[in-house]
């Protein structure tokens, strides 16, 4: 029991941890200190590394290398239930707790006051409704647990997490669900602990959030260790360019095209789209032969804005329009049936089938557009696969090959070529660069821009700035799940795009940290 | 609390449908009758009760009614054949249907198989068991199976509460205290919420399924010596289909099939809706025994349907808060 509340001491020492997923280098030589008493808070774009970081200090995952040290020992749990019992707490986002139960029974599960073999029930309902009160609530605990908000299962699961001795708490994402109400409440609850020397992890993607409440800012990206910074020191600025990995000063980029836009037919077009809670209503126009970039930070609303164009998603206001006709875009089906394609991010769950093959994923779309009644022959699926073989440049040209073995550029060719089969009018892509090698990347880029030399019009969503610019007539930017601000032409360059994303930024920081 | 719990709603269809039985012959109502209904579902209620705590937890055993089969001609083997003492054949086969629970629960859990294809196995295995045993209905003629089917309460209005029925109320209000005061009750919901975050919070998961599973198939035994006091023989093809009335019997209790949810009373009165049925048919005379079938049938039907009303009607507050935020 050493009672050194000393503010400096560190906490939880992570040194050179490093894993592997195959050849994917998830967390390479990555360093983080959590001190005693702070909130700290980890930053990071999709596949950054932050739930690897985690998985592997809670033990879900085994590490390749590196250690772990809390309170000066080395810890190496096995699971999180392990990790658990060396006193580091995680919270997740879906709040892991059992619904069914009563709030008191989830506090004190497998450790519930007895005597002669029975549960003091009464006892076990004094003890609950006193620890949560330490946290502000006064419910009915013997309700069941799914009676009530998320943000009271969210307080329940950390009084849990901390009443079973937990000296470290890490929160992933624990705001995405609450409201602004419930967000102060449980920042009250972090401070209180913080106070109380319990050293909090907290992830997020709201920057907002991270300026009120953190101490110190570990930013992640692609696996490695960026840097460690004072919140109160570091503009937002600063951050959003270590998160996105961007020197503000040159990259005026080599972009191709800015020709007379407003000459471009109108392919598609969103006048005041949108869903509540999902994306702000928002009005976009996409022509054809023209590329516009969605550019954000995670979390801002550029993959809801995707599936709201392509129909994944139902929009509650708004009107679209297909070469200016009114349409309504309901289901997928809806955006298929008016030429639109859609390469999600998620390629391997949402995208490509592994076990089949290059051939059937590439006729996969097409088929589903014709409709079962008028199967494509197998001779017209050879061609239509070679084809695209031949054209895209898929390697190994091997249309019987299946697509689970092809490598991630490859298996991102074969998506496109999927949709390209159906001829669209309009493509979107998610991230059509995400998770591939260096020369695939270049190659995917080259394409985009043919396919839209071709008079398709496309949409793309990129986290790689630089790669946005390059291709982009146009750039969306977003923030908060709102279109903040269209770029167009000479407008387009990374520092106005970071700065758009910042924008505001600046003075809310000071704010909060008044 | 939206409405009413699924078990008042049972407490409620059984008084009902009592009254009306007794409205229309009102000789139902006599301590006799249901003392009678007691006895002739007694070994129901015991193996309803295990299979309470095995869908509460998630589960389902498939094999209760092939274990009771197997249990009656193990025991009456056992005592005339093989010359084994009554008591001595009991704590033999209990022993031998708790392993067979614990068998099956391991398996579940070890090699991560869903419990209908285990517990279907097991059905197949005891069932064929049994027939290995013996293919004919062999009579039980110990003094101790006359004392006990001799042995009973006096209740007043001339009726009697039989040793088997004192059994089977005996277990069921353990079984009920066990689920709602005890540690182990507590995980058994625990696991029926999710066992991956019940895995999380602590309880020992892989423990847990091979003791619910040794309890189902434990109180299948009880239920299998009950039932050859019943009949005083053993047979190979008794209590056949017997695991299907149980899982109608929890259901119509209100316990949600899906887990998690659930009481040991409600599958009582569960039973005793099953046995009403049946003794109206036997007052009516006229009505062939399957009509027990088709009441069973249409009031598993309509709980079911109660079920995901009432399911329905839990998550609709949240989606109104979901809306409320935006």
């Amino acid at each position: 029991m050493e009672n050194s509340l000393d503010p400096a001491a560190s906490l939880l020492e992570v040194r050179g941890i490093s894993k592997s997923f195959g050849a994917v280098r998830a967390l390479q030589e990555v360093d983080f200190t959590l001190r005693a008493g702070e909130i700290h808070a980890l930053l990071g774009e999709n596949g950054a590394g932050k739930s690897t970081l985690i998985k592997v200090v809670t033990g879900v995952f085994p590490r390749d290398a590196g250690i772990v040290r809390l309170g000066g020992e080395e810890v190496a749990p096995r699971s999180a239930k392990a990790a658990l019992q060396a006193g580091i707490a995680t919270v997740y986002q879906e709040v892991n707790l059992l619904p069914n139960l009563s709030v008191a029974q989830n506090l004190f599960l497998d450790r519930q006051p007895m005597r002669f073999g029975i549960v003091r029930e009464g006892e076990m309902r004094r003890r609950a409704k006193t620890l949560l009160a330490d946290f502000g609530l006064d419910i009915d605990v013997s309700a069941p647990l799914g009676n009530y908000s998320v943000a009271i299962q969210h307080v329940t699961a950390i009084a849990r997490a901390v009443d079973l001795s937990a000296r470290v708490l890490i929160l992933d994402e624990p705001t995405a669900s609450l409201d602004r109400h419930e967000v102060e409440i449980l920042f009250r609850i972090m401070r209180q602990l913080a106070k109380r020397g319990i050293g909090i992890v907290f992830v997020s993607h709201f920057l907002d959030q991270v300026y009120e409440i953190s101490d110190r800012i570990t930013v992640l990206r692609n696996g490695r260790l960026v840097d460690e910074r004072e919140t109160a020191s570091l503009s937002r600025l600063e951050l959003i360019r270590m998160m996105l990995g961007r020197e503000l000063a040159e990259t005026t980029s080599a972009r191709a095209s800015a020709g007379a836009q407003t000459t471009r037919e109108v392919c598609a077009s969103f006048e005041g789209y949108g869903k509540a809670g999902y994306v702000a209503p928002f009005n976009l126009e996409l022509r054809h032969g023209e590329v516009v970039g969605l550019a954000g930070l995670l979390g801002s609303g550029r993959t809801e804005t995707a599936r709201l164009v392509f129909g994944a998603e139902r929009a509650d206001r708004g009107q679209a329009r297909v070469e200016g006709a009114p349409v309504r875009l309901q289901s997928p089906r809806d955006g298929v049936r008016h030429g639109f394609g859609y390469c999600p991010e998620e390629r391997k769950t949402d995208g490509i089938v592994a076990e089949l093959t290059v051939r059937e994923n590439i006729v996969l779309a097409l088929q589903a557009k014709r409709g079962l009644h008028r199967p494509l022959s197998r001779r017209e699926q050879d061609e239509i696969a070679s084809r695209y073989v031949k054209m895209l440049d898929i390697r190994p040209p091997d249309p019987e090959r299946p697509v689970g073995l092809l490598s991630g550029g490859n298996q991102q060719k074969v998506l496109l070529a999927r949709w390209l089969a159906t001829s669209p009018r309009l493509l979107v892509l998610d991230e059509p660069t995400r998770g591939i090698d260096v020369g695939a990347h270049a190659e995917i880029i080259r394409l985009i821009r043919e396919l839209c030399d071709d008079g398709l019009a496309l949409l793309v969503i990129s986290s790689e700035l630089d790669e946005i610019v390059t291709y982009s007539d146009r750039v969306v930017v977003l923030r908060d799940r709102a279109h903040v601000e269209e770029l167009a032409g000479e407008a387009i360059d990374v520092g106005s795009i970071l700065a758009a994303i910042a924008a505001d930024g600046a003075s809310v920081a000071h704010e909060g940290r008044a | 609390m939206k409405g009413l719990p699924p078990v008042l709603i049972t407490a409620i269809v059984l008084v009902a449908g009592f009254a009306l039985c007794a409205v229309q012959f009102p000789n139902i109502a006599s301590t006799r009758v249901v003392g009678n209904l007691l006895t002739d579902n007694a070994f129901l209620g015991i193996v309803a009760t295990g299979m309470t705590f095995v869908v509460i937890s998630g589960g389902i055993d498939l094999s209760v009614g092939s274990v009771i089969g197997f249990t009656t001609v193990f025991v009456a083997l056992a005592i005339e054949r093989w010359g084994m003492p009554p008591l001595v054949a009991f704590v033999a086969i209990l022993a031998l249907s708790a392993a067979f629970g614990a068998a099956m629960g391991a398996v579940i859990h070890v090699f991560d198989l869903p419990p209908f294809i285990v517990t279907l196995a097991g059905m197949f295995l005891a069932r064929g068991a049994s027939f290995l045993l013996s293919t004919e209905s062999v009579p039980i003629t110990a003094p101790i199976y006359s004392t006990v089917s001799d042995f009973a309460l006096r209740l007043p209005g001339g009726g009697r509460l039989t040793a088997v029925a004192i059994i089977m109320l005996a277990i069921v209000i353990g079984g009920a205290l066990l689920l709602q005061l005890t540690r182990f009750g507590a995980n058994v919901y625990a696991l029926g919420g999710s066992r991956a975050t019940a895995s999380l919070m602590g309880v020992a998961v892989g423990r847990m399924t091979v003791k619910i599973y040794m309890l189902s198939s434990l109180l299948a035994g009880i239920a299998g010596i009950v039932f050859s006091f019943y009949t005083s023989a053993g047979y190979s093809l008794s209590a056949v289909g017997v695991e299907l009335d149980t899982i109608a019997a929890v259901v119509i209790g209100g316990t949600l099939l899906t887990g998690g949810q659930g009481s040991a009373i409600g599958t009582f009165l569960g039973v005793l809706i099953q046995g009403m049925i049946q003794t109206y048919i036997n007052f009516d005379g006229t009505l062939s025994s399957w009509w027990t079938k088709i009441a069973t049938g249409v009031l598993l039907f309509a709980f079911i349907a109660l079920q995901q009303g009432l399911v329905a009607l839990a998550r609709r507050p949240v989606a109104k808060r979901a809306g409320a935020v935006s």
